[in-house]
């Protein structure tokens, strides 16, 4: 399992790299969200790995947290999710006005001399 | 040991949570009520400010009697490392405040005209301080990128405010760079966890004792990721390529509020290099210090190469920021270096001063600029502003109708071009730091600190001290030919009739500037003021114990993934208390 999520977790993160560094701003977008994808599983992995742990203890009493899943990189990750979900949209807005305005979708708002 | 009776208790979130319940009130308001929201917004920066007033008293009230007093307030009451907590110091006190000083004047420039072209700019500003001050504020890392994001967010939106091409073009980049720095502080944050078990900043620095190679080595990167990410938001120089061109396209107003951004990300800078990986840490003591200094010296050279080589004024701010930036960089990393306080001192009294100018600075110049016949040698296919009215200038919408409507300014009364050439002459003097201006006293007190506290260690200073002071004095002599040449050409070389300015403009100008004036002639007490919170950051320990005072009961029953032996941890904690 280790190696999967270590594969899948590089996979994502070296193709958002490549595609955030292209030229189109739909390349980059779509490389913000590879690469978040990527490091909200790299956050979940920190918390190490579970198989069928429950993250939440029940009520009262001294429980043996060995049992039990890391609830915080959990949580971690939702926030982060959360936040990067809105501020891709919101980069997604300017980069359509950007192609409204600018007529290119070129990063640089103008196409690169031939 | 318990300081629940000295900290201000409820008082301490107020910088937060006031800004935030204003600009959602906002909110409820239809947008053309600009008046209305303009007044809300400066009640709010002005109730920000009485509660940094009475916070910072009572850091240094209390600061007279026992050294320094770190002031503690848990969110929602949680036990300390596993709840978040926002941590009040003498460095956190100051930096509310001056966010605060900086707001009011920005807020009464968007009043001439530029908070009517575009929608909801004083929510959005009222949300930027929040985050501002949250950042400031906290003591746990991820609420730290909690704070961030939220500060990032009102920040896209203000720096997109009044829209227009070249705008929307620098937001796009400004926005990749910071989503992607956002990546790097996650990773950063992720990989703290994954070693120490803990995001609360003072209980980092204590599980780091007890970390094994393998860990530390995992750490240290940690540690460089973050570094990567704050050292993007300061603007530290190959990371810094966004900042001119986004600062020189923002409206001047918002220009001016997110200069102190880029103090954001020195801050965390300095609190994290010198809390956690400071000169108590063991094998990691001193880890990036290099860096910040190597960093340091080259971003002021490329700071000054920057302002010389660009024609056009408001990206010449954008290059202020970046040696602004360097400077104080530079200090941190010697400080953390073994440099003594009395350098770092000097940095953060440079700091407050060099804001607060770079702030008026993003003020001034697009009123001075406006129908400069010189500028439109720029090739950004900028038409040179001939526009006499401060209303239609620079003001393209794209062509969705996003906006309805602009107000007046609040009063039309202008005023004399001599009047500008003054304030400009007194910005630039304090920028490139000329003698009665806080820039020289700041220098002068960085240079004095650098020689004072290294110079009988070994005999002679090190030489990478020598760049430094050489770098200090350079970039001010490259700030000031840069201003001059404008000056020159713009006040006394050029014909014609002089552009409308309205006093609404110059007010916030004259009011960082008397703000300027007042930092020189209280020179002594604000020194005082940074030279003992320097000493403060120099001792971590005062601020981790003030932190997990309460912390020994929680950890009775380790998590699994907790930091190892969390006794012997506490043991620790009091060892270093009785060494006070």
């Amino acid at each position: 399992m280790e190696l999967i999520l270590a594969l899948a977790i590089g996979v994502l993160c070296g193709s958002g790299v490549w595609l955030i560094l292209r030229p189109r701003s739909y390349q980059v977008i779509v490389g913000l969200c590879l690469l978040a994808y990527g490091v909200n599983l790299f956050i979940f992995a920190m918390g190490r790995l579970y198989i069928g742990a429950a993250p939440i203890m029940p009520k009262g009493g001294f429980v043996d947290p060995t049992a039990y899943a890391d609830p915080l990189p959990q949580s971690l990750v939702l926030t982060a999710i959360v936040i990067s979900f809105a501020t891709t949209a919101l980069f997604l807005v300017v980069m359509i006005a950007a192609r409204g305005v600018a007529g290119t979708d070129h990063v640089d708002g103008r196409e690169r001399r031939p | 040991m318990m300081n629940e009776g000295i900290a201000p208790n409820h008082l301490m979130i107020a910088p937060i949570l006031v800004p935030l319940v204003a600009g959602a009130i906002m909110l409820f308001y239809n947008d053309r009520n600009r008046q209305t929201k303009l007044v809300m917004g400066l009640v709010a920066v002005g109730l920000t400010f009485l509660a940094s007033v009475e916070l910072m008293a009572g850091v240094k009230s209390a600061g007279e009697q026992a050294g320094t007093v770190v002031g503690l307030y848990r969110l929602g009451d949680w036990p300390v490392p596993i709840g978040i907590v926002l941590v009040l110091d003498r460095l956190s006190a100051m930096m509310v405040m001056l966010t605060a000083l900086l707001a009011a004047p920005s807020l009464i420039y968007a009043a001439a005209g530029w908070h009517g072209k575009g929608q909801h700019y004083h929510s959005m500003f009222q949300f930027l301080l929040a985050g501002v001050n949250g950042a400031f504020l906290t003591g746990d890392l991820f609420n730290l990128f909690v704070f961030f994001e939220v500060m990032l967010a009102a920040s896209y939106g203000l720096m997109l405010h009044g829209s227009g091409p070249e705008r929307i073009k620098a937001g796009l980049h400004y926005i990749a760079v910071n989503l992607a720095a956002s990546l790097f502080f996650l990773i950063g944050v992720a990989l703290v966890y994954g070693t120490t078990g803990t995001l609360n900043m003072a209980d980092i620095g204590r599980a780091l004792y007890w970390l094994d190679d393998a860990e530390r080595m995992l750490f240290h990167a940690a540690a460089a990721f973050l570094g990567l990410a704050f050292l993007i938001k300061a603007a530290a120089w190959p990371l810094c390529f966004w900042l001119p061109p986004t600062y020189g396209a923002a409206s001047p107003p918002a220009a001016a509020i997110m200069a102190i951004m880029t103090k954001v990300g020195i801050y965390v800078i300095l609190r994290l290099s010198l809390l956690v990986l400071g000169p108590d840490a063991g094998p990691s003591a001193g880890f990036g210090a290099p860096a910040l200094m190597i960093g340091g010296v080259l971003t002021m050279g490329f700071g000054m190469i920057g302002i010389l080589g660009t024609p056009e004024l408001t990206r010449k701010g954008g290059y202020l920021a970046i040696i602004s930036s360097g400077t104080v960089l530079a200090a941190v990393g010697f400080a953390q270096a073994g440099g003594g306080p009395g350098m770092l001192g000097g940095a953060l009294y440079y700091m407050v001063g060099s804001t607060a100018a770079i702030s008026a600075f993003f003020l001034i110049a697009e009123p001075v600029s406006r129908g400069d016949a010189g500028k439109d040698e720029n090739d950004d296919g900028a038409p040179a502003e001939d526009v006499a009215d401060p209303l239609s200038e620079r003001w393209a919408p794209m062509g969705l109708d996003t906006v309805e409507d602009m107000t007046t300014p609040a009063s039309t009364r202008t005023v004399s071009w001599l009047t500008m050439a003054m304030c400009f002459a007194l910005v630039a003097a304090m920028i490139a730091g000329l003698p009665p201006m806080p820039g020289f006293i700041g220098k002068f007190a960085i240079l004095q600190g650098a020689v004072q506290d290294n110079l009988h260690t070994s005999g002679a200073l090190p030489v990478i001290l020598w760049i430094y002071a050489a770098m200090l004095i350079l970039s001010g002599l490259g700030a000031l030919i840069a201003l001059m040449r404008f000056g020159i050409r713009r006040f006394w070389a050029e014909e014609g009739p002089t552009p409308r300015i309205l006093a609404l403009e110059v007010i916030p100008v004259v009011l960082l500037l008397a703000m300027i004036a007042l930092q020189t002639v209280r020179a002594d007490a604000l020194l005082n003021y940074t030279r003992a919170t320097a000493l403060a950051l120099l001792e971590p320990g005062i601020y981790r114990n003030a932190v997990l005072a309460g912390a020994q009961d929680v950890r009775a029953a380790p998590a699994q993934n907790s930091a190892p032996d969390p006794t012997a941890a506490d043991d620790a904690g009091q060892d270093q208390e009785g060494g006070e």
